[in-house]
Formats: C-alpha cells, sequence, structure tokens
C-alpha cells in the first residue's frame, strides 16, 4: 500500500469512454458527483470496483476511470458478493436501478443486505425502465401509462426504503441527483459505513418519465417537501420550520403536525442510530404518493458485523491450524479417514 | 455350543442391504464397504435411495438400498444383480427380488413380515410361508426381536434398541463373510462419542449378529473373498463427490490461488459443497447463496478478483446459471461449472442417474457461447477430472463445465492417493503491467498460443479496466458494435475453446483386430468396460474407448472412429454425444440407450455389443 497521501483530483476518476446517456439524464450529476467525491476517499483508483447490473444506470462503471464491471440485469450485488469477500483489500461500489434492482434483481438485493455484505449500493430511482424504452418500473405509481400499461399500471409500488429496511440493511439512505451538496454528503456516509449501505438516488429520466420528482427540487415546494434527516437533530421542516414529525400516542407510525401544534417534548430527534428498525420504516412511510413528506438523507445507520468479516474471521481461524505447508495440509487431508495400504 | 463351519472361498460377491428409508441401510452398507476394504478386496458401491426424506414406513416408494461388489480381483461395476439380499421389511424384497437371480440368498426380518406390512405392498399372503421364495436359499432371521432380546440389559429406549438392528444384520453379514470389523468399532465410538450408551448397544447389537452367524445352524457355509492384486499404495474408499470437492481443494493448492464455491444446495450435488465447507483451512471459503444464480454470480466475481471460482449444482441449477455462464464466455474469466447430473426434465426423480445434460452443456446458452466440457468416468477419477477442469479453466481463461452424475457421485471405489507434489502444476501469472507496445494495457489482447486474455484482478495500479458483457472491441476490450469485430470476437472465443490442449483419445483392445468399437462418455465406463472383459473372455474382439474430453473433442477421435466398421454408444440419454458426433464426422453411430435413472448393467451391454459384434 503506497503510504504517501494520494493527491487525485475529479479528473483522475474519469475514464477515456464517451459517455453515452441522454442528453439532460440525471446519471452525469450522479456521475459527476462521485467522481468529485472519489479523490478525498482517499482510495487509490486501483482498489476501487464499480459492478453494475443492465440499464441506463449500469453504464456507470465504464465512465470511472477504475476497476469495473457491467455484468448481467440484476446479478450485480450477487457478483459483487464474491469479490468484496474474496477481496477485503477492495472497496466494491454497486450501481444499480429501479428495474435491476427491485424487479429482476431483487432476492439478490435482499439478501446482499441481510448479510451485510461490505458494499456501497447505489440504486438510480427513476421509477421507469429507460434502455428498454420506457415501460413501468417496480417503483411506477398505480395507474402509471406506459408503452406496456397503456390502461395505466395495476401494480402496487416497492417503497425501495422500507424495502432495504425489512431486509435487515444495516445502513439506509436517500438523496437526490441534482443536489450535488447533499448527494455527496450521503456517498460520504456510505463509503464510511462498514458492511452493507444502500442509497436511494433519486433521479430523473428526462425522457421517459421527467419531472417524476420535481417538487423535490423546485426551489417553491421543495423546502415543503423534504424532510433533511441529521442525526442529532429536531425533525422539523417546512420554509419556516412550519412542520414537524411526530409519534401521535397510540400510533405504530410517525405523522407531520403543524410545529406551532406541537408540545415541546413531544418534538422528535433523528436518531439514525437506534437499533430497532421501526422508527426508521416508520419515517420512510410518511412520503405520499404526491411526494409530500418525502425524507432525504440517512434513516438508518447502525453497526453490524459485516459479512466479509464473519466469513473471512472463520477462514483465518482455520488457517491457524495449517502447517503452513498447503502441499503437507492436502496430503494430510487425502489421507484422512480409513485408509489402508497394499504392499 | 458353536456349528462348525465349513469356509468357502469365492473371487466376488454382490451384497444388497434394502430397508425402509429410516432403517439405516446407507449406513450399513458404507460401513460393510469399509471393512471391506479394510481386507484389501476391490470394491464399487451403489446406494440408491428415494427423494423423499422419510417417504411413509414399510412402503415401496419408501425403500432405500446400498449395493457393494467386493472380489479378489480388479472390478469395475458394483454388480448387476445381487448374490445376496438383506431385506429389512416386506417392501425391500418386494422392490428388490426382480432384480435376483434364482440361488440368491436372501436374509429377511421376519419381525416386519406382519399382515399389515404385507397389506401394504401388495402381498396376498406372507411370501416367507408360501413357495414365491422357491429356488431361493432364504434365511427368515428376527432381526428386531433378537436385536432387542440382546439388547434388554441396555439401558436404552425401545426405540433405539430397535433402532441397532442394522448393526445386528451388519454383524451377521461381517461373520459370514469374514469382515474385519475394527473399523466399525471405531466408527461406533465416534458416532455416538455424545451417549456412550448408544456406543455399547450398537456394539453389542453388531456382536450379537456376529455369535448368531456363527451358533446358528442356519448358515452352514462361511464365505472368503481374498485380497485383490492391486498396485501397491494408500488406499482409501472414496465416493465421487467426495473426489470431487477433494480435487478442487488439490486445484487451488496446486495453482496457489483460493477456491472460493458458491452453490446452493441441491441433490445430488451438496455433498461437495458440504466437504468443501470443511476446507478453509486450505484457503477454501464457501458461500451458500441464495439461489442458483447468485451461486455462480459470486463464483464470477471471486474469480473477477483473482480466486478460482467453482459452482456446484444439478441440471436444474445449471439451467439457472445459463446466463451468468454466458457473461463468463464473454468476460473470459477462469469458472469451474460442475454439474452432478439427474434424471430430468424439471424435478423429474432427483436422487436416480442419467447422462441428459450434455447438449445443455454443450449448447445450452444464448449466442455463440462455446464452453470446455469433462466428464469423469468413475467416482475416484471425479478427483482428477476437478483438477483438469480447473486446469483448462485456469490456462485458458474460460468457463467450464464439469459433468458428473448421480450414479459416480455418491458410488464408491478404492482410490489409489496421489503423492501430491506428482499432481499437475496450475500456477497461473496475472497481468503484471502494460501489455501493449505502446506501454498501455490491452484486457483482450491475447496469448498467441492459449489465445487466453490476460488475468488482471483489480489492485494493480496502472490496469484499471472495465469489462462487461457487451460485445468488446478485439484488444482494448472497449464496447463494440462494429460488424467485422463482433464476427471476429465469436469466432475467436470458439476458436479459444477448439484449441485447447486436451489429450488423444486411447482405444483399448488386446486383439489388436476388433471391427466393432465400443465408445462411452462419463460414468458408463464401468458398465462398458465390465461387458468388453467378458465378451473377450469368451473370445470376442471389441475395442473400447471412453470419451474424456467433450469440448473440445479429442483431434484423433474422427480418425479412431473411421477406423472401426461399427461404432456402438451407449449413452443415459436419447442420444446426445451420438448426435455430435454424427454431425461432427458423419459416421452412423450406433446409438444405445437408456434412461431408468440406473446404470446400464454390464450384462445388458454384453449382450448388445455381442449382438452388434455377430451382425457386424
Amino acid at each position: 500500500m503506497p503510504s504517501a497521501p494520494l493527491q487525485l483530483s475529479a479528473k483522475d476518476f474519469k475514464s477515456d469512454q464517451e459517455v453515452r446517456w441522454c442528453p439532460g439524464c440525471g446519471d452525469y450529476a450522479i456521475l459527476a458527483a462521485m467522481q468529485g467525491f472519489l479523490p478525498e476517499l482517499g482510495v487509490p483508483r486501483e482498489r476501487i470496483v464499480f459492478v453494475s447490473g443492465i440499464g441506463c444506470s449500469s453504464r456507470f462503471p465504464y465512465y470511472l476511470n477504475t476497476y469495473g464491471m457491467h455484468s448481467i440485469h440484476g446479478r450485480a450485488p450477487a457478483i459483487a458478493t464474491g469479490l468484496s469477500v474474496s477481496r477485503p483489500d477492495l472497496q466494491v461500489w454497486v450501481v444499480t436501478g429501479d428495474g435491476d434492482a427491485l424487479s429482476i434483481g431483487g432476492n439478490h438485493l435482499i439478501h446482499a443486505l441481510r448479510r451485510n455484505v461490505n458494499l456501497k449500493i447505489l440504486l438510480f430511482n427513476n421509477k421507469i425502465y429507460g434502455l428498454t424504452k420506457g415501460q413501468y418500473s417496480p417503483t411506477s405509481e398505480v395507474g402509471k401509462i406506459t408503452k406496456s400499461t397503456p390502461a395505466g399500471s395495476a401494480d402496487y409500488p416497492f417503497n425501495p426504503i422500507s424495502l432495504a429496511l425489512g431486509a435487515e440493511a444495516s445502513f439506509v439512505a436517500r438523496t437526490i441527483d441534482s443536489d450535488r451538496k447533499h448527494l455527496t454528503s450521503i456517498l460520504r456516509a456510505a463509503a464510511q459505513h462498514q458492511g452493507s449501505a444502500f442509497v436511494e438516488i433519486y433521479q430523473n429520466c428526462n425522457i421517459f418519465n421527467d419531472n417524476a420528482f420535481e417538487v423535490l427540487k423546485d426551489a417553491e415546494t421543495r423546502d415543503d417537501y423534504l424532510i433533511r434527516l441529521e442525526h442529532g437533530q429536531p425533525l422539523t421542516f417546512g420554509k419556516e420550520g412550519q412542520f414537524a414529525v411526530t409519534h401521535p400516542a397510540g400510533s405504530f407510525g410517525l405523522t407531520v403536525q403543524n410545529t406551532s401544534e406541537v408540545d415541546g417534548s413531544e418534538l422528535l430527534v433523528h436518531d439514525a442510530h437506534r437499533d430497532d428498525p421501526a422508527y426508521a420504516f416508520a419515517l420512510s412511510r410518511l412520503a405520499g404518493p404526491d411526494l409530500r413528506h418525502t425524507p432525504v438523507g440517512v434513516f438508518r445507520s447502525v453497526q453490524r458485523t459485516s459479512y466479509d468479516e464473519l466469513v473471512r474471521g472463520q477462514v483465518s481461524k482455520a488457517k491457524e491450524k495449517s502447517s503452513g505447508d498447503p502441499e503437507q495440509d492436502l496430503t494430510a487431508l487425502l489421507n484422512s479417514g480409513d485408509t489402508w495400504t497394499i504392499l | 455350543m458353536t456349528v462348525p463351519k465349513h469356509v468357502q472361498q469365492l473371487d466376488r460377491v454382490v451384497i444388497r442391504f434394502a430397508g425402509d428409508s429410516g432403517d439405516g441401510m446407507q449406513l450399513t452398507g458404507d460401513r460393510f464397504t469399509s471393512e471391506t476394504a479394510q481386507l484389501g478386496n476391490d470394491i464399487s458401491t451403489l446406494p440408491n435411495f428415494p427423494a423423499e426424506i422419510r417417504a411413509p414406513a414399510g412402503t415401496l416408494p419408501g425403500v432405500s438400498s446400498f449395493q457393494v461388489a467386493f472380489a479378489d480381483y480388479d472390478i469395475l461395476t458394483p454388480g448387476d444383480t445381487p448374490n445376496v439380499l438383506v431385506a429389512m421389511n416386506p417392501a425391500a424384497l418386494k422392490a428388490n427380488l426382480p432384480e435376483l437371480r434364482k440361488g440368491a440368498t436372501i436374509i429377511v426380518n421376519t419381525d416386519e413380515f406382519t399382515k399389515r406390512n404385507l397389506q401394504k405392498v401388495g402381498y396376498p399372503g406372507n411370501p416367507l410361508e408360501d413357495d414365491s421364495l422357491a429356488g431361493y436359499d432364504v434365511h427368515p432371521v428376527g432381526l428386531t426381536s433378537m436385536t432387542l432380546r440382546a439388547l434388554e440389559d441396555h439401558p436404552i429406549s425401545k426405540k433405539d434398541a430397535e433402532r441397532a438392528k442394522n448393526m445386528f444384520a451388519l454383524g451377521l453379514l461381517s461373520w459370514l463373510y469374514s469382515r474385519p470389523y475394527e473399523s466399525t468399532m471405531t466408527f461406533l465410538e465416534r458416532k455416538f462419542a455424545a451417549r456412550p450408551e448408544l456406543v455399547a448397544a450398537n456394539k453389542a447389537a453388531f456382536s450379537a449378529g456376529w455369535s448368531f452367524g456363527e451358533t446358528t445352524e442356519g448358515f452352514a457355509v462361511r464365505y472368503e473373498v481374498k485380497p485383490a492384486q492391486m498396485k501397491p499404495g494408500h488406499y482409501r474408499n472414496i465416493t465421487g463427490n467426495t473426489a470431487l470437492a477433494l480435487g478442487l481443494v488439490a486445484a487451488g493448492v496446486r495453482s496457489k490461488l483460493p477456491v472460493f464455491l458458491g452453490a446452493y444446495p441441491i441433490t445430488p450435488a451438496s455433498d461437495i459443497l458440504h466437504e468443501l465447507s470443511k476446507h478453509k483451512k486450505l484457503g477454501v471459503t464457501t458461500m451458500q447463496a441464495e439461489d442458483e444464480i447468485a451461486a455462480i454470480g459470486a463464483a464470477v466475481g471471486a474469480a473477477y478478483g483473482g480466486a478460482l471460482g467453482v459452482t456446484t449444482t444439478s441440471g436444474p441449477g445449471v439451467a439457472l446459471k445459463g446466463e451468468t455462464i454466458s457473461l463468463a464466455v464473454a468476460l473470459e474469466l477462469p469458472l469451474v461449472i460442475v454439474d452432478v447430473q439427474r434424471a430430468g426434465p424439471s424435478t423429474g426423480m432427483p436422487t436416480k442417474t442419467e447422462q441428459a445434460d450434455l447438449n445443455m452443456a454443450l449448447f445450452g446458452r444464448h449466442g455463440e457461447a462455446p464452453v470446455a466440457v469433462i466428464a469423469p468416468q468413475s467416482p475416484a477419477d471425479c478427483f482428477y477430472a476437478a483438477i483438469e477442469a480447473s486446469r483448462i479453466a485456469l490456462t485458458y481463461r474460460t468457463p467450464v463445465i464439469l459433468l458428473s452424475d448421480g450414479y459416480i457421485a455418491n458410488g464408491s471405489e478404492p482410490w489409489l492417493l496421489p503423492e501430491v507434489s506428482e499432481l499437475p502444476d496450475l500456477q497461473v501469472s496475472f497481468a503484471d503491467g502494460p501489455n501493449g507496445e505502446d506501454g498501455k494495457f490491452y484486457p483482450y489482447l491475447r496469448d498467441p498460443q492459449t489465445l487466453a486474455r490476460p488475468w488482471a484482478p483489480p489492485g494493480l495500479a496502472g490496469l484499471e479496466h472495465r469489462i462487461g458483457g457487451l460485445e468488446k472491441a478485439d484488444k482494448t476490450g472497449d464496447i463494440s458494435y462494429d460488424p467485422a469485430n463482433h464476427d471476429f470476437m465469436v469466432r475467436t472465443r470458439a476458436a479459444r475453446i477448439e484449441a485447447i490442449d486436451v489429450p488423444d483419445i486411447e482405444v483399448d483392445d488386446p486383439s489388436e483386430s476388433a471391427n466393432v468399437l465400443v465408445l462411452g462418455w462419463g460414468s458408463t465406463y464401468g458398465p462398458i468396460g465390465a461387458a468388453c472383459r467378458a465378451l473377450r473372455q469368451r473370445g470376442l474382439n471389441i475395442a473400447q474407448a471412453h470419451v474424456r474430453h467433450l469440448s473440445p473433442l479429442p483431434a484423433n477421435l474422427g480418425d479412431v472412429l473411421r477406423s472401426y466398421d461399427k461404432v456402438v454408444l451407449p449413452e443415459m440419454n436419447l442420444g446426445q454425444l451420438a448426435h455430435v458426433l454424427r454431425a461432427r464426422y458423419l459416421i452412423d453411430v450406433v446409438s444405445y440407450n437408456q434412461v431408468r435413472g440406473m446404470p446400464f448393467t454390464s450384462a445388458q451391454l454384453e449382450s448388445m455389443l455381442e449382438e452388434v459384434i455377430k451382425n457386424a
């Protein structure tokens, strides 16, 4: 490992490949934020790997001058698991989309999260299939008119944050493509987390689902729509801080009230480190279909030994019993059990 | 009082232990095999059991059996028909009787021949009391009641005492065939280490069975089978699945690479996962994945990271892995895919054998996606096949499919243990710097000999590059939709597999004048070989050759096939390799097929081949 501090810039993380997303795609902003963030990580390029599946977002690895694999639809978490477990010296990122991660690859996503594999999973959610040209996705709203649903989608959508929490994720966050500062802060928090970090990034597909998150971006509306989660800070929001998240007595969930109507002692302070995921889950249920009361930030960040560490720990422990000479150990293994000799 | 017993020498005996799934027949057979191995006989075994863990007691579908053949000479199969059947209940008798020849010995547990049990399997009367077993040498023994009596003073439950009846049977058979029993005593001590009362009870049941043989007048003759003439050396008895797992461990040691297994439990391949999970000391990491696709995905990820990536499964699993195998073809990464074939389609007969995944291994992927395919021919050979599959994968940076099957996976034979230092050297070199004349790194610039691309796991500065499933430009590996490039890459990937160095096929024909060649692949080696021996002993000439490398095929195969008047190919499928050979060499291969979930018997192959020879 090089001991001198790394002097890398965003430019060092740009690959020589021509970026082929549609002009105006939200992916550009995420790529720029990532390239801008990676230098501060202090990890040399050759120790960073981006693994992706299939879809617009999954072209991401081609545009970063690190190691990378553009794999097959939905399988990136599985492939990245094998890589991460066998190579603890690497930092492995998974880039995926709502179709890739939640439809065809749903199984791999939930199992990577429950195992707590040391992966940073970025789910670009644009609520539509882009690369296949505009079919509804597992996060599209009911009634969505698309090429494959001319009469409106009959599918009830996933809430990715709720799903990740249900899958025992130890780190769950949400951010937005257009807010570079917030996006960068979430990438930073995810990178520092030991274990699976799940980040949902609201990303605009300006061709097939334009302005899906506009109310969260528009200067007029965003402050009243967004709940910015910050650990240790009161859960109040709105232009004037006029709204507060509260936990009504007798209810299992959280709700939003006017701050003026809330007694000071009822004001909640965001605690991302709560062991019980029910709180983070309740936060994830606040937003309605109109995106009013959408929390962004870190919902949950708890410490749990990563799968990688547990698996490698077992191997290291077993290796303590090794003679140091694998050929000798193999000879002993082959000759174990009931053996006999013919003279 | 001990009745003086006559000792008769035999050259070969086939015993089948049959009972209910819960009667412990697999364990009994396994112990008898181990005792027999200690004696130096050659051995071959055939376990046969239902997919249900405990089918309804006493029914025909619940019958589980273990057949062991042992001889004072080198044998190739577990035998066509048992000389001795141990039937623990009426179902076991009924299910196995059709396979016995007249004169065979039948030892039955009379305690289970109750009216109710007889009715369960449709016996109108008691076959022990009418003449339906006339012509057989029947020994009615109250195995359960005698075991219970022998264990009267033991502080164990009646249920535990009853369960020891398999040890009574083992004791009796061990006495009858003069087997050394020390290894079984040690085994019992180990197995029931936590419950000393069961060690004592099972030992007592074994001794009671042994003594019963010695004292009863029912068995007037005791048998001996002298040790076989085998190559000097250290041996152990091994199943194909264990041998395969050890072969993968050995490939890791000889390549100096960590082995990473991604697997999802599936019959009959799970034992490989179980075995490999025990060998972390030798650098093996195993992952029980969430599904078959994740299992191979993780193995691809590990291979990308520089490990020997392996996934083990059976046919249904390979079907699910197909897309990822194609990815590995495009990525040109080493990968070993083990398919322990079972009877299909769909769930089929999971515990029964078949060779019907050959087409899938050769052709079952989207696009032009050639891979290497090899098949072991016997349980011990699974060890060497695993090493060979790893050699090809590592040298040529390609997925390799290893086609074992349920017969050799669960069957066993003595294995002459190899010297580790004499196993193939599988060391590989990773890319260590730029490979282009311009000082750049080209991930798809090939070795001119092997056509393999550099293996450049993440971690080396200056070689950062991206790979993926999209078509790649020659040399650079950049995304390319250029028509000429795609045509070139498709042909290059095919040429890469054809360029794999595989040994020529060897023909065994002691007469050097046979007109008929019998060809086989995989687990049919044993029964085909035994049939050839029998034919030759009768003065008939026949040549035998066995295909180990199914893709690419040996370079001399076409010439070999053309040099015979007739080529016969028995397969446990409907003629999959025959189809390939006809297409490739334009030779009218005679296809002989059976898909019964059981291996060919050597007798059926002998009579089939005799017909072909006579008409050639």
